[in-house]
């Protein structure tokens, strides 16, 4: 019986990480199924913009409130993870505050827990206020009804209650060493505690014990929790964030990426000593590569790794033109469409043994529309605004091609539009033997 | 009505056995659109007045296919720049400037993969370097007095980082110059990039190119400059929008810089 607590702790922590693992790998198996892309050029520019954006966080702080409140969250979950170490090792050896005999150094590293620990309710609170009372627009656009909005409150709620547990349990702590308490050694300070502490007054050792554990309790099986709710969340960030900015765009914006397979064919078609006659060469057997996507295995992986990365801040819908001025369009909602429908297709592998079974539907039409993608300026502005280096612009074109060059779906003026290209090599229906007469006019 | 300008073809050059200097490639909207036209010309009466040995391409000029390829279509667009990039390599051109910073950004960024290789520059890039060499020579009021304001063209801005260089040509006509809120890298779009402009606009409560305008005006200006032959159909319709035709102008950074120094 004695050693009941450590034997349940290691089955909870078993669990906790054990479903943490078998999420990761899912999603693993998921980004994958985007098309390879060659990420290997220009590694410390690379690694300087994952140390630059996601570690340092130089893109947040461009709207100031909003990046330093982010910062704060972000500097306590990181700092007050260093305790998780304890809070483990306690929890698997049946000890109490095991990095104790630290001394000075252990007082300060609790003390500042505990002040990270105040700013952080500060900081949830306020952004709970921005997305509920407040109602900042990029909160409220159409695709955040529902589990979307619910999501974003509840991450919030759950840092509230991991805060305000591990205060409980500190308060209730320091009360229990004031009071001498058996296994209780007098350790750390406690400077935001202290205050919680008056509450307990009164309280016998075994009621004060009783809350001690209680939080104890819970706050670590919360985290547990937590870690395994990463992956159903926009939440995910805090860890996509990393490998995402290194695999972000490392060429000018302006360059998009010009395609393999349809150089291929240019190629043949503008060589003038090709047969057009000649039997097909070997490899030609395979199916033809399709142009453009239609659905979320015609994207890349690191597309797909976009998906799964963004965090529906809604900063790059904010900023697009389209969106701005009432057009459908908003690049957060290709990002989510995309996932989503990633996720739908992961489940229906799930379901048949790890093949995908078709299911008549598509990331096309099915979740983004044709209005959508044509109301895109290509300006980069999303691109520009992303906190984590998405790219919800190299989506888009994707989706256009397919649509232009498999489906021959573009609106009308912009078929006549290229229709002059090919016949007079300008978009308008201009004769190209004219091209200089601006010199004489 | 106006004097003649220099212009010669690569033909001619080639025909001379020569090589010019540098190739100005013209782009579709700078042959073929009025508005434009202007400021090819602008363009060309600074060049002959820095005494640039440049050339043209002239009716061996094609689109770059840059359009097509926001449209969505990649052979089209592949097709045009293999035949350019056949024609420029054939002529051995070098470097290259361009008023238009949709040709800028996909000769520069696009055509390399494609065995397309120059060195691209835009043309108030190219200003900046004549004044700073001290070919061109820069005289005069100018604008003085004037408030200007520069809407940043996205292929220039945003997508390629060319923020100073207009910035710094129009600080030469000694205008004072204003800067809108959404500047530089948060520049909003005049709403003519991915080829909106050849089409209509999806539904929406308002135009791009009427809510960039008021950006504008929002600064009280005299002139609103523009490196982009497409940006400046855009900003000028935002102006008629805004029934402001009569006391703003729309003009490209080339055109202030012509007519600063009486050309």
């Amino acid at each position: 019986m004695e050693y009941l607590p450590n034997i349940l702790f290691a089955i909870a922590l078993v669990l906790g990480i054990g479903f943490f693992a078998r999420n990761v790998k899912k999603l693993s198996r998921n980004i994958k199924l985007g098309k390879d892309v060659d990420v290997s050029d220009n590694k410390s520019q690379r690694w300087k913009n994952m140390v630059r954006i996601a570690l340092g966080q130089t893109k947040m702080v461009v709207r100031p409130i909003a990046g330093i409140m982010h910062i704060i969250v972000y500097v306590g979950f990181i700092i007050i993870n260093i305790e998780m170490l304890e809070i483990i090792l306690d929890g698997l050896l049946g000890t109490h505050r095991l990095f104790a005999p630290l001394g000075s150094a252990y007082n300060f590293l609790i003390g500042s827990f505990e002040v990270l620990a105040l700013l952080v309710i500060v900081a949830v609170v306020i952004f709970w206020i921005r997305r509920n009372i407040i109602r900042i627009q990029r909160f409220v656009k159409p695709e955040m009804k529902g589990w979307p909005k619910k999501d974003g409150n509840m991450i919030l709620y759950i840092e509230l209650v991991l805060m305000t547990l591990f205060l409980t349990m500190n308060a209730a702590d320091f009360q229990l060493q004031q009071l001498g308490a058996d296994h209780y050694v007098k350790a750390g300070s406690f400077p935001v505690s202290q205050f919680i502490v008056p509450l307990m007054e009164g309280l016998s050792e075994s009621s004060l014990i009783m809350v001690e554990r209680t939080a104890w309790w819970i706050h670590i099986l919360g985290i547990l929790a937590f870690l395994n709710y990463l992956y159903y969340s926009k939440h995910l960030h805090i860890l996509l964030a990393f490998p995402n900015t290194y695999y972000g765009k490392v060429k000018p914006q302006g360059q998009f990426n010009n395609l393999a397979s349809v150089t291929k064919e240019v190629k043949l078609m503008m060589d003038p000593s090709a047969d057009p006659f000649a039997a097909p060469a070997e490899d030609d057997s395979a199916e033809p590569e399709k142009f453009g996507a239609s659905d979320v295995m015609d994207l890349n992986w690191v597309q797909l790794l976009n998906a799964y990365t963004c965090t529906e801040c809604g900063r790059c819908t904010s900023e697009c033109p389209a969106n701005q001025t009432g057009k459908k369009l908003s690049p957060r909602k290709i990002m989510m469409d995309t996932r989503d429908r990633l996720e739908e297709v992961g489940k229906n592998m799930d379901a048949n043994k790890g093949e995908f079974v078709l299911d008549g539907k598509q990331l096309l039409g099915d979740y983004i529309s044709h209005e959508e993608l044509w109301a895109c300026t290509t300006c980069n502005a999303c691109v520009e605004a992303c906190p984590v280096s998405i790219d919800p612009l190299s989506i888009i074109v994707e989706m256009r091609r397919y649509l232009v060059m498999e489906q021959s779906a573009a609106p009308t003026e912009l078929n006549n539009m290229m229709s002059n290209i090919e016949n007079n090599g300008a978009p308008w229906p201009y004769n190209q033997m004219d091209r200089l007469n601006w010199v004489n006019e | 009505m106006s004097e003649q300008l220099k212009v010669k073809t690569m033909q001619e050059f080639m025909a001379e056995g020569k090589q010019p200097e540098i190739l100005f490639w013209v782009g579709s909207a700078g042959s073929y659109d009025d508005r434009a036209k202007k400021i090819t010309r602008a363009f060309v009466k600074l060049l002959n007045k820095a005494e640039v040995d440049f050339a043209v391409l002239g009716t061996e000029e094609s689109s770059t296919g840059d359009v097509a390829k926001r449209a969505g279509n990649e052979f089209l667009f592949q097709m045009q720049a293999m035949m350019n990039i056949e024609l420029l390599n054939g002529y051995e051109v070098k470097r290259i400037v361009t008023c238009d910073p949709h040709s800028y950004n996909t000769i520069k960024n696009e055509y390399p993969d494609l065995d397309g290789k120059y060195n691209v520059v835009h043309h108030t890039e190219y200003l900046k370097e004549l004044i700073d060499n001290g070919r061109l020579s820069i005289t005069g009021e100018g604008y003085k007095g004037k408030r200007i304001t520069f809407h940043d063209p996205c292929y220039l801005g945003r997508a390629n980082s060319v923020f100073d260089a207009p910035r710094e040509v129009l600080a030469k006509t000694n205008a004072d110059l204003v800067e809108m809120k959404r500047h530089k890298k948060t520049a909003l779009c005049c709403g003519a990039g991915g080829a909106q402009m050849f089409k209509e606009p999806e539904k929406g409560d308002m135009d791009i190119n009427v809510m960039r305008t008021q950006d504008a005006l929002e600064t009280n200006p005299n002139i609103i400059a523009t490196g982009c032959p497409y940006c400046n159909t855009m900003m000028t319709d935002g102006i008629k929008a805004h029934e402001k035709e009569g006391s703003v102008t729309v003009m490209d950074v080339a055109e202030l810089l012509a007519n600063s120094q009486g050309l």
